[in-house]
This record gives structure tokens, sequence and C-alpha cells, in this order.
């Protein structure tokens, strides 16, 4: 499944400063589906390079980063739950606070 | 040749007379000009009085001056008179006059909002210029809300400025907040965020938050018309070395700049009551590819602990909170000074100064990070970045070691390790870890090149 990943308001560096990662993820065997769930493990082992615990807490993403699937906060698509479909993008945002 | 020079003293004299009767005729313009002002102005008055319901733009509170003042408002369909009216009925608070409140305030003033507020407790720098339109020069060490609110009045004497030269607390918070219809959040740290939106949850007032770091922005607007507040999002805070600093990271002036640009325009909407405010969606803006995204977020949260439907968040409460101890970052947007090291693993900039001078064989690291280096370093310095710092140890060694042969000394003694940095933070980190990998004699320099720049070497650029 082709998804398209993107980092921002600081995360990037948590993976070499790259912004958008064009990235190709299956679901797990015996798995029909990839839930955000699993891509955030995988995001976790596969892209994230320094410092994974500016990324997540416990099994979702720490306080403060804002994930949207499609554009759209994933609290309206079921969280962890959400179920991504080929060529979905998940933007992955910290909260900024300068100013 | 005399005759040329007697016809170019004849016309000089002509030119000067034309430019005195020139002068004279204009004088005689401006005066009638003025005549007839003051005549379509009691005219105007009359026709006020006689044509009350008329649609001259008499019955709708503006006075001439204002009609054309805000005339390009009023042509706008969509915005008018009416959307006019609301706006100079009514009154903004600017928390923060920095890179974000400099273009929210110039806008909101020239507007015509009728009220404006602005808090700050900071003065001007040098180094808030480069952002910060709203300031100048001349301003530099004076109160930025003095500074701004001259701007702002130079701009439009008719829109009344507050100036509130305190810093935003729990315990002024609710007396400021309450005198206003709407917010600007302008400020440069997560617990005054966390503050402000509690605030305005408290007195049922809308919320313009905006952000901006390096080259990166973020826009929305809180707790208005049943949309989500900024604890509906964030109900834990983020971890405190998740919250960079534009003083630490840098930032582009003019990224603040458009989201403080959009901020005014947000406020102008909620204000006027015209267009949809960006209540429940997120405007991302990522200046270096030119990107702006608008996403849409979740809707309030009935657990949200300010305004959820148990929410218990009262004005009581509120001034209880402590907003530096739940966000573990203080409140003031002063430097973190972090005290890592005992007083003998560490040596003040003046007593490091004296070794130099002394010539003590030794080797000083500096554990900024190579893009710090690059704007300016001490010259006998060299640069291993913190965080290359553990996979660089023999580069260490090898420097001791050539600066004890340099300098000739016997086996016995050794090159001293010194470790600087901006701020004299990561040089404590860089020495522990250093103490840590067999380097128990590196000292960090209390202060770094800051403290060098004050106590020893003034001419020393600090950034
Ligand atoms: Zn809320």
């Amino acid at each position: 499944m082709q998804l398209t990943l993107e980092f921002g308001g600081g995360l990037e560096l948590l993976c070499d400063s790259v912004k958008i990662h064009n990235i190709n993820v299956d679901p797990q065997d015996g798995e029909k589906q990839l839930t955000m769930k699993n891509l955030l493990s995988w995001v976790c082992t596969n892209v994230i390079k320094e410092r994974p615990e500016m990324f997540m807490k416990g099994d979702s993403v720490r306080p403060g980063v804002l994930v949207l699937v499609n554009d759209t906060d994933w609290e309206l698509s079921g969280q962890l739950e959400t179920v991504l479909e080929e060529k979905d993008n998940v933007v992955f945002i910290s909260t900024l606070h300068g100013g | 040749m005399e005759s040329n020079g007697v016809e170019a003293s004849r016309i000089r004299q002509e030119i000067d007379s034309l430019n005195a009767n020139k002068r004279n005729i204009e004088q005689q313009i401006s005066a009638l000009e003025a005549q007839l002002h003051q005549l379509e102005v009691n005219s105007n008055a009359v026709c006020t009085s006689s044509f009350s319901n008329g649609d001259l733009g008499s019955s709708n509170g503006l006075s001439p001056d204002m009609i054309y003042r805000y005339s390009r408002h009023l042509l706008l369909p969509s915005f008018g008179v009416q959307g006019q009216a609301n706006l100079l009925k009514s009154s903004v608070l600017v928390i923060g006059a920095g890179g974000l409140g400099s273009p929210a305030l110039l806008y909101l003033a020239a507007c015509g909002v009728g009220r404006i507020g602005i808090v700050d407790h900071d003065v001007v720098e040098l180094n808030n210029l480069q952002r910060q339109i709203i300031h100048t020069e001349a301003y530099i060490g004076k109160s930025k809300v003095e500074s701004a609110a001259a701007a702002c009045r130079s701009i439009n004497s008719s829109t009344q400025i507050v100036e509130h030269k305190e810093a935003f607390r729990t315990s002024n918070a609710l007396e400021i907040v309450s005198k206003y219809d709407v917010v600007v959040d302008a400020t440069d740290n997560a617990p005054s965020r966390y503050m402000i939106n509690d605030c305005c949850v408290v007195l049922g007032k809308p919320l313009i938050s905006g952000a901006a770091l390096g080259l990166e922005g973020q826009l929305t607007v809180y707790n208005y018309n049943g949309g989500p507040c900024y604890r509906c999002l964030f109900p834990t805070p983020p971890p405190t070395n998740a919250c960079q600093r534009c003083a630490d990271s840098g930032v582009l002036g003019v990224v603040p700049g458009v989201i403080g640009c959009l901020q005014a325009l947000e406020a102008i909407k909620v204000a006027s009551l015209v267009g949809e405010p960006l209540s429940g969606r997120m405007l991302l803006l990522d200046a270096l590819s030119g990107r702006i995204r608008n996403v849409k977020l979740r809707g309030r949260s009935l657990q949200c602990e300010a305004c959820g439907d148990h929410a218990v968040l009262t004005r009581q409460t509120f001034s209880d909170f402590d907003y530096a101890k739940f966000t573990q970052t203080p409140l003031s947007t002063g430097p973190l000074t972090l005290n890592l090291l005992t007083p003998d693993d560490r040596i003040s900039s003046t007593e490091y100064s004296k070794k130099v001078a002394e010539g003590e064989a030794h080797v000083l690291v500096d554990v900024r990070p190579a893009h710090h280096y690059k704007i300016v370093s001490l010259p006998n310095s060299r640069n291993i970045p913190l965080s290359t710092l553990e996979g660089r140890l023999s580069e260490i060694s090898a420097a001791l070691e050539e600066e004890a042969k340099r300098r000739t000394l016997d086996g016995g003694s050794s090159a001293s390790l010194f470790v600087i940095c901006r701020r004299g933070n990561d040089s404590q980190r860089a020495v522990q870890l250093l103490h840590t990998l067999g380097f128990t004699s590196a000292k960090d320099i209390i202060g770094g090149l800051e403290s060098w720049s004050h106590n020893v070497d003034p001419k020393f650029p600090t950034y």
C-alpha cells in the first residue's frame, strides 16, 4: 500500500530533516487492513532515526503531536483504529509555541 | 559674454517673481478649500438631522472622516457599513507585542477596531527588529507596549489604545481579558498558551491563536461558537524538550509576519461578524515549500478539562492553577539555566581568560551545532557539536596529546580540557558525558560565550 507521510513542526528533525516520505507498507501477516496503530509502529521502526520518545508515547503519538489523515484530525476517523487506504496522506505535526 | 550675464540675471528675477505669485495663488486656493470643507461639514450635519432615515451614510453612525478613512472597507459588499460599524464598536486584546503581535497590531489599529489592548512586559531589543516590525531603533531599551502603542496611535488616532505594561499572569488575566471582546494569543511559550486558553474559556471569549517557529506557522480560532478550545486538542502538555524557542531555533521574520497578519484577519472577522472564522480548522504554513494547508480539527471534547461537560474550571480554579508547573516550563521567556555539575567541574569565563593569558596548556571544545559555530567562535576553539561528541572522542584525545607536546609538557602532566557553548547548558551536558567516558578533568565554562562577551570581551558578538 502506497502512503505519503509528512512530518512538520520540528518532527522532521527526528527523520534526517526529511519532511515528505513516500512509503510502501502492507498489512501485517494475517491481517487484512492497515490501521494507524500498525502504521505508527512501522514508522517508529523504519522512518524515525533518533529520539523515538519525541514521537511516540506508549502505543500512540506523544502529547503535542497532531495527526491528520487526508487533512483531517485522526480523532474524527477513529485515532489508532483508523483504517488506511491506498494513496492516503498522513501528517504528523508538532504544535508550535513560538511567536 | 556681458550681455549673456545680464540676460541670465533678468531670467532669474522673472522666475523669482513668478514663484512668488505661485505661492500667493496656492495660499488663496488653500484658504478657499478650507472654506469649502467647512461648508460641506455643516451641510452634512444638516442632512443628518433632516434625513435621518436616508441612505447617504447618515444613519450608520460613521462620521465623514470615518467614511473617508474606511471607504475601501465600506465599498466591500460583504463587509460594508455594518461590518465596519461592528468593528468600531469592538475591542481586541493582543497578548504579546513580538513577532506575531507586531503585524497583528498594525492591521488592527489601521482597520478601525474601537479599542485595542496590548499586553507585554518586555523591552525592545536590537535582535527583535528582524521580525517585530512594529518597533523601531529609537525604541531599543524601551517598553514594547509603549513602542507598539505609539505606532498604533500614529496610524489611527481615533482608535483607543490601552497599555498593559505587565506580564500576563493568573493574577491579572481575568481582570484584563474581561474588558475585551476578542483575544489574540501572540505569545511564545506553552504555559502562556494554556493560561490564555483557560482564561478565555472561563470568560467566554473567542481566542485567535497563532504560532510560528523556524519556517513554519500555525493558526486557528479556539473557543468560538461551540468549537474546540486549546485543551480539547492538547489535553496534555508536550514534554519540555519538544518546545523549541525562536531564541534557540531561529525564525524567518516574515513567517510570524504572515501568521500575525492572518490573526488580525481572523480577529476582524470575529469582531465584525463577517465571514467564517477558522474555528474547528487549522491553517498550517510551510514557508520553505510555499504551501498552506487547511485541515479539519476535532470538535469540542466533552471530556475537556477546560470546556467539557464536566469541566470544573472556574475563576477561582483558574487563579489557583500553576501553569508553569503544569507545563514544566517557566512563564518568563528567559533562557533556561541548568546546574548539572559541582563547582569543581566548572570555571568562570574570567578565570578561563586568565588561564589563556598565562598560557596554560589546554584544549577548548565548543559543543554548539555547526551553524552556530559559523556565526562566531573563540579563535582557539574546535567545534565538536554535542550530538556528535560521543563518536569524536579520539579527536579530543589527539588534540590533548598534541597540545601537551606543543607545550613540551613532560609525560607526567597533561593539557586541560575546557568545554564551552552558547549559554552554558549544553557545555554541562557535554562535561557530564565526557566524565563518564574517561575525560574526568573536563570542565565547563559557566555561562558560555554569552558570559565571555559580558565579562571578558564586550566586543565579542552575542546572538
Ligand atoms: Zn476544551
